[in-house]
């Protein structure tokens, strides 16, 4: 196959893996409309298992499309698939998404499925009809092994942040919903994981998923002294990536050794988040600096 | 880090009140509110031009907002990473985390010397509390748990009727490595910036750079920083390959090749420099920053004697390298000068005047603007090379050359003959003695994070009791990590198991 073919490939994979995912999301939206309107009775739970489970089961379906699109997008390049904002964002929803169904292996988090697949449909959207650039090669200073490293390490933090900031966001609802009624939920919402797993879960995938952040930048810096003649320079990314690294340690910190749970700790998980959304959308189009990839 | 919650000054003085202020400063509420502001405070730098970064585009928003750009210098927005009040906040910062982390290492230091604590009297009230009752004697059972404890690496106290185990030291060890390699990291960035040096040099195809201060366009040193530690390599610049993308224009490599002589004397070395392959010379790299073209002009008098020749690096001013410059021939009476715009592809249009449209030279065309009268060299204020300041010249005549066309300026005032081109790069020499200190610091950093988040710190402690002839064996511990409730039921399994194989022989 040639390079273009690839190319061409790539981007049917990435129109078919969004319709999977807007099935998925469906299915999704399908059981909680139905659990909304039944509540737990419990005729219908195992029925509506089902639906989960089909979900679900479609949510992976996405996921291996998508992979296999990020993948020829890579081969058309002959390169890692990370030279341009679109190219981050279809690679950002893959690592979103699969940080999403390893935890869903782990934890009760099946619920959060139909927030995963809104948020992947929207940011695959933007990027196939707003970020979309034609598959070229790198540019000088791109060329090197630390793309696939310094990129993969932030690309993965990114997607487990997000998720940990869909729980934390998911924590600040509930709980408003819970205080009107008394710490009551309505019958649509007593399935969902009790508030303090929640907080539980949102600080453990910050505190796995740190570490790397402090790689991702410790790699940014040393590749950027090989090619930029300095290991740190306040270029607006790593000013912002040195921000979400420090509200994030403030987090940990607070959480740790202050005793921070729940609201405090949610929105705090939320701003530190939210700094790096701002990094990846705000720096990458309209930034100035070293970081400007994004190729529009 | 220590919390403190005494917000009240004490009614001290002197060095009591000195206390109450050093408890203060390295309180973790503070350390955490110093954190959080050091992150706002590092804002406005991503939002306003800095001075470190592009001092052009400080130069324009002083051009465009005079005296909102004046307020904004006052409080240090075009320098914010060097600002008073940034470096107040991550050196106060500094002292908190010192103040904590150095008497916490020592504490540290002496606990792990230390045995296990005592066995708290109520086990009922601790975590993970287990209560069973055994037919094996008292010994026996403290023997077993503590063969179970120590093959998972638990340190034991022995005690009359009790064993207190403990481990996870490591945590601890983790999280102040971590905090101390901070410090190492900020000393390892303010030495490279006392001790460094940062230089720009352009350097045309054929010429040879020596590396020495005044060879320089631009330099800055830090305080520390001596002349001498200049290390006296010289670069010859053979030939500079840019490759682009046909399509998009993007440029897709750019190497250089040259010859090293590393000190005077050494015999020269062949060498291929690329973006992301600097050379080094110790402490000092040298970059390929950015690369143009200088056109090669002659210039003659009206005698047809030459008066300048020579390449003149010109400065790009986009993708396409349509590049900007200034042929200056002071040696003439009166002097000439031209303002000049060399186009690697040229193009023109009534709108944009002449531009390129792709980076190679595929369509080279010099466009020149010729002026005559004094061009203010003498006057002591250093100039830019790629500028003309035309207040005290008289434009004489335009015009457009392809190489080796020559044109013979309106006046009878000489000719110029554009001869060629050939491309220049852009290499910056610096030298950051410190940044080996960051990258240790750095990847300790790390590691002590790994250890800290990932370490795991419980106490268990197991008492026996004796009644009605058999062995009542209360279990029970403490952690801030999760994973205790296993280590205890397995630890519970392990002894009701011996009490089992035990009863039924």
């Amino acid at each position: 196959m040639s390079k273009s073919d690839w190319a061409y490939l790539s981007n049917d994979l990435i129109y078919a893996s969004m319709a999977v995912c807007a099935l998925a999301f469906l299915v999704f939206a399908y059981e909680l409309a139905w659990s909304i309107r039944v509540g737990e009775e419990k005729t219908t739970i195992n029925r509506r298992e089902k639906v989960l489970r089909v979900a679900q089961a479609l949510t992976i379906l996405y996921f291996l499309i998508l992979f296999i699109g990020v993948l020829a997008r890579g081969l058309s390049a002959g390169r890692a698939p990370w030279g341009n904002m679109y190219e981050f964002s279809i690679t950002g929803a893959l690592a979103f998404t699969f940080a999403y169904l390893v935890a869903s292996l782990k934890f009760e988090v099946q619920w959060l499925g139909i927030l995963i697949t809104f948020s992947s449909l929207l940011t695959l959207g933007t990027a196939i009809t707003l970020l979309y650039v034609p598959s070229a090669p790198l540019v000088p200073a791109l060329k090197s092994p630390w793309l696939v490293i310094h990129v993969a390490a932030a690309i993965i933090s990114g997607g487990v942040f997000l998720l940990s900031n869909c729980i934390a966001g998911a924590y600040l609802v509930l709980e408003q919903i819970e205080k009107k009624r008394d710490g009551q939920r309505p019958l649509w919402a007593q399935r969902l994981p009790k508030l303090e797993t929640l907080d539980q879960l949102s600080y453990r995938l910050v505190a796995l998923v740190f570490p790397l952040w402090t790689f991702a930048i410790i790699a940014g810096a040393i590749w950027a002294e090989a090619a930029w003649g300095r290991y740190w320079g306040w270029d607006p990314k790593e000013t912002w990536a040195f921000i979400t690294w420090v509200g994030y340690a403030a987090y940990l910190h607070a959480r740790v050794t202050a005793g921070w749970k729940g609201r405090r700790a949610a929105w705090l998980c939320l701003i530190a988040g939210s700094t790096f959304l701002f990094n990846y959308i705000y720096v990458n189009i309209w930034g100035t600096g070293k970081h400007t990839y994004s190729g529009l | 880090m220590s919390i403190s919650f005494d917000t009240q000054p004490p009614q001290l003085s002197g060095i009591g009140f000195l206390r109450w202020i050093w408890r203060q400063l390295t309180s973790m509420r503070t350390a955490l509110v110093l954190l959080l502001l050091l992150a706002v405070a590092s804002i406005p730098g991503s939002v306003f031009p800095q001075r470190s970064q592009n001092p052009l585009k400080v130069n324009e928003y002083y051009g465009t907002n005079p005296a909102l750009a004046q307020w904004l210098d006052r409080f240090s927005l075009f320098n914010v990473y060097s600002s008073p009040w940034f470096s107040a906040i991550y050196i106060l910062l500094f002292i908190s985390l010192i103040g904590c982390v150095v008497p916490r290492t020592w504490e540290h230091f002496k606990s792990a010397r230390a045995l296990p604590p005592l066995t708290p009297k109520n086990l009922e009230r601790l975590e993970e509390f287990q209560e069973f009752s055994s037919n094996q004697s008292p010994e026996e059972i403290l023997q077993v748990a503590e063969g179970a404890l120590r093959a998972r690496r638990y340190r034991i106290r022995n005690l009359s009727d009790s064993l207190g185990a403990e481990k996870g030291f490591i945590r601890e060890t983790g999280n102040l490595l971590f905090h101390l390699s901070l410090i190492l990291l900020l000393l390892g960035v303010a030495f490279g910036s006392l001790g460094g040096m940062r230089a720009d040099v352009i350097v045309s195809e054929g010429e040879t750079f020596t590396n020495v201060a005044t060879s320089y366009d631009s330099l800055n040193t830090g305080g520390l920083f001596a002349i001498d530690d200049i290390p006296p390599f010289t670069i010859t610049v053979k030939k500079f390959t840019a490759k682009y993308d046909l399509v998009t224009n993007a440029p897709q490599d750019y190497q250089l090749q040259a010859l090293v002589v590393d000190e005077p004397g050494k015999p020269a070395r062949e060498v291929t420099v690329k973006v992301n392959k600097p050379l080094t010379f110790g402490d000092t790299r040298v970059y390929l920053q950015a690369n143009g073209y200088s056109p090669i002009v002659t210039v003659r008098n009206q005698a047809g004697s030459v008066v300048l020749r020579g390449p003149i690096p010109f400065l790009p001013q986009d993708g396409n390298l349509t590049s900007t410059g200034a042929i200056k021939v002071p040696d003439m009476e009166p002097q000439l000068g031209f303002v000049a715009k060399f186009l690697p592809t040229a193009e023109r249009t009534a709108a944009r005047g002449g531009f390129s449209t792709y980076p190679e030279a595929l369509k080279p065309l010099l466009d020149l603007a010729a002026w005559s009268g004094d061009l203010g060299l003498d006057s002591g204020i250093p100039q830019s090379v790629y500028r003309i300041d035309t207040e005290k010249l008289r434009q004489i005549g335009l015009a457009s050359l392809a190489p080796g066309q020559t044109w013979d300026i309106p006046g009878g005032v000489g000719s110029i003959t554009f001869d060629g081109f050939t491309p220049w790069v852009n290499l910056q020499v610096v030298r950051d003695p410190g940044k080996g200190f960051s990258l240790v610091g750095a990847i300790a950093i790390l590691l002590g994070l790994l250890v800290s988040l990932f370490g795991r710190r419980h106490r268990i402690w197991v008492r026996v009791s004796q009644k009605d002839g058999g062995t009542i064996v209360h279990i029970a511990g403490l952690t801030r990590s999760p994973g205790l409730d296993e280590e205890i039921k397995s630890l519970a399994s392990v002894l009701q198991m011996s009490t089992k194989v035990e009863g039924e022989r």
